[in-house]
């Protein structure tokens, strides 16, 4: 039926030159150029869902982000001034900011780092290594709401058993966590390790660890190196490039923090885990200041690849591919 | 430094017993404590939740805390899908979304991904370069413009916009998996059957899908994990509790507790417990699909 119709354009190109459709699809023959129809026609879901809720809307929030933008009415083009007024004139533009880089600078090093040292004791011969893997894995598979919801019974601070437990081995005054202004943001930064450490990042760490061949470390044996030189100069030059990878999805991960903020804390107590992304949220989506917030979203996106442009950039100089 | 004084030690034994030999007892006792303390901090929590949600309201604010309800109450997670909150009907939501987004990013993906990894067209390299960038890419930037189309369209409280977008592509990263699995397959597979006279789609459903089992499974597992879970989607469309979904549901509960000035706590964490029970259970049967899916796309990525 449709092979018929797609077929028949075709037919043209056997006569020498080529069919308009042939050229249009870069084929050389009937049979290159149906098949080469049939590619696109599969592919059309995608085309129209990249057009339709990528390409348009990247488009549009470009724009948005020069205007005032309310949904209801229609945009107001006010040129740069979202932008003036993002870098100088929102006192929760620079802070949020600020505040999503420390969370990222503490998160990052303790669940990439905790990942590491989970997948290395996994990979050991050990007895019930699956049994354990699958428990480590479980805070993952938590939905970031109930995350939130448990930790925050968890910390409270008279009743939750953290407390119970620091006041039972001698600390008289623990922590707030996440009521108190001084430990809500490392409170965040704590439930989000707690649930990335044993997750996808251990995973991709006990394949990049299970890919490092024996006879380095038979070779680093009989040369007398122990666990630490083998760990040292053998696993973890092996593993760079999968260290490399899962830190840029850390930093994108952490660069968009929203969930468990959002639901522990409300970005609260006094704006202490207001991340940027609880920023553009409350300025889009609870004050209706659509052009605003699509300025603010693409500067994330701007700080985003630049941090991406860098770890690329400069991992050239510690990330080690073999036979590369 | 240490070997030092542990080849001392070895001295003591009768045959003589390399450093290494002594010091694998001690490593193993060591990684053994290592992995137990870990499986306290993994587990405290779970065990913490799972005790919450069986302990009356009294027992959930007993100061010092209480670890085990006295008697557990079963019954909470009964009544739990009987208060004024529509708890239930989020659950439902949760699975009827779930399912058509599974479905979608299912079936569109691998049209797509057949698409980009058997078929030769013009554009065809440019094009799947920019479905790997849209990865890059913050939801953020396309939230707000995505939503102006939805609410245009007036579908801002239905549950349109969670699912309808799945079914164009399922998004990048379903496609590049796909992809990834469809070139490992022989293409002798693909050119024995155009020449015993099949078209591309019998091909693509009668010989290729059959043998994408293991790959569907993996990305069904984490569609379904990354649908369940999703939380930002759901906030911004939908405003009315009997739209709601198990995340924005949960926490909406959270939020407000009680129910006519009476305490709901230990209700939230039956929910919460409820929320996650699903999710751990499908992991625990499929965990070999989704190992799989995550270290293919770890090592390729």
């Amino acid at each position: 039926m449709a092979v018929a119709e797609s077929g028949a354009p075709a037919q043209g190109a056997t006569n020498g030159n080529l069919s308009l459709l042939s050229r249009l699809v870069g084929a050389q023959t009937p049979f290159q150029t149906k098949r080469a129809v049939w590619g696109y026609v599969y592919a059309a879901p995608w085309i129209l869902g990249l057009i339709i809720f990528w390409g348009g809307p990247i488009l549009a929030s470009f724009y948005f982000g020069f205007t005032e933008y309310a949904v209801i009415g229609s945009p107001r083009f006010t040129g740069l001034s979202n932008y003036i007024r993002a870098f100088s004139g929102d006192e929760l533009f620079w802070p949020s900011l600020g505040r999503t880089f420390t969370f990222a600078g503490m998160y990052i090093p303790f669940a990439v780092g905790g990942a590491l040292i989970l997948a290395v004791l996994l990979n050991q011969k050990l007895f019930g290594t699956t049994v354990f893997r699958t428990l480590f894995f479980v805070p993952h598979l938590i939905p970031a709401v109930a995350l939130a919801v448990l930790w925050t019974f968890l910390l409270a601070p008279r009743v939750g058993p953290v407390n119970e437990f620091l006041r039972s081995i001698g600390i008289s005054d623990p922590p707030g966590w996440l009521a108190s202004r001084d430990s809500a943001l490392a409170s965040v930064t704590m439930i989000n390790v707690w649930a990335a450490m044993g997750g996808n990042t251990m995973l991709i760490f006990l394949a990049g660890l299970q890919g490092v061949p024996q006879e380095l470390y038979d070779a680093a044996s009989i040369d007398g190196g122990g666990a630490w030189a083998k760990f040292r100069h053998v696993t973890l030059p092996m593993l760079t490039p999968t260290i490399f990878f899962n830190v840029v999805l850390a930093v994108i991960g952490a660069l968009k923090v929203f969930t468990t903020a959002w639901v522990a804390t409300q970005g609260g107590p006094s704006y202490a885990t207001w991340f940027f992304a609880l920023h553009i949220y409350f300025q889009a989506f609870q004050y209706f200041r659509l052009g605003y917030g699509s300025a603010l979203a693409w500067v994330l996106a701007a700080v985003l690849m630049f941090f991406t442009w860098v770890q690329v950039r400069y991992s050239r100089r510690w990330v080690h591919y073999e036979g590369g | 430094m240490a070997q030092g004084s542990l080849t001392q030690d070895t001295q003591l034994h009768r045959a003589p017993v390399s450093p290494q030999r002594v010091m694998q007892p001690i490593v193993r006792a060591l990684t053994y404590a290592t992995i137990f303390a870990l499986c306290v901090l993994f587990g405290f929590p779970l065990f913490w939740t799972a005790m919450s949600s069986l302990k009356t309201i009294p027992e959930m604010f007993a100061f010092p805390p209480i670890l085990v309800p006295a008697a557990p109450q079963w019954a909470n997670y009964w009544t739990v899908l009987n208060i004024d909150y529509p708890v239930g009907r989020w659950f439902v939501n949760s699975v009827l979304i779930v399912i058509l987004t599974s479905f979608g990013t299912l079936i569109t993906a691998s049209l797509v991904a057949y698409s980009f990894a058997r078929f030769e067209y013009r554009g065809r390299d440019i094009l799947f370069m920019i479905t790997l960038s849209t990865m890059m890419l913050p939801a953020q930037v396309t939230l707000i413009p995505q939503f102006v189309l939805f609410y245009k369209l007036g579908w801002v409280n239905t549950h349109l916009p969670l699912w309808v977008p799945h079914w164009f592509g399922g998004g990048a990263f379903a496609i590049f998996l796909m992809r990834q699995f469809f070139l490992t397959l022989p293409r002798d597979l693909d050119e024995a059957a155009l020449i015993d006279g099949a078209g591309y789609f019998r091909i693509f459903w009668s010989i290729l899908m059959p043998l994408c089992k293991p790959v569907l499974a993996t990305l069904a597992i984490i569609t379904i994990i990354a649908s369940w879970s999703d939380f930002l989607g759901p906030l911004i469309y939908l405003n009315t509790p009997e739209k709601f979904t198990v995340s924005v549901g949960l926490q909406f509960f959270n939020a407000v507790p009680e129910v006519g000035g009476e305490p709901m706590q230990h209700l939230l964490m039956a929910a919460c417990v409820m929320s996650m029970v699903p999710i751990i259970l499908m992991f625990f049967f499929g965990q070999r699909f989704f190992v799989q899916g995550i270290v293919m796309s770890g090592i390729k990525g």
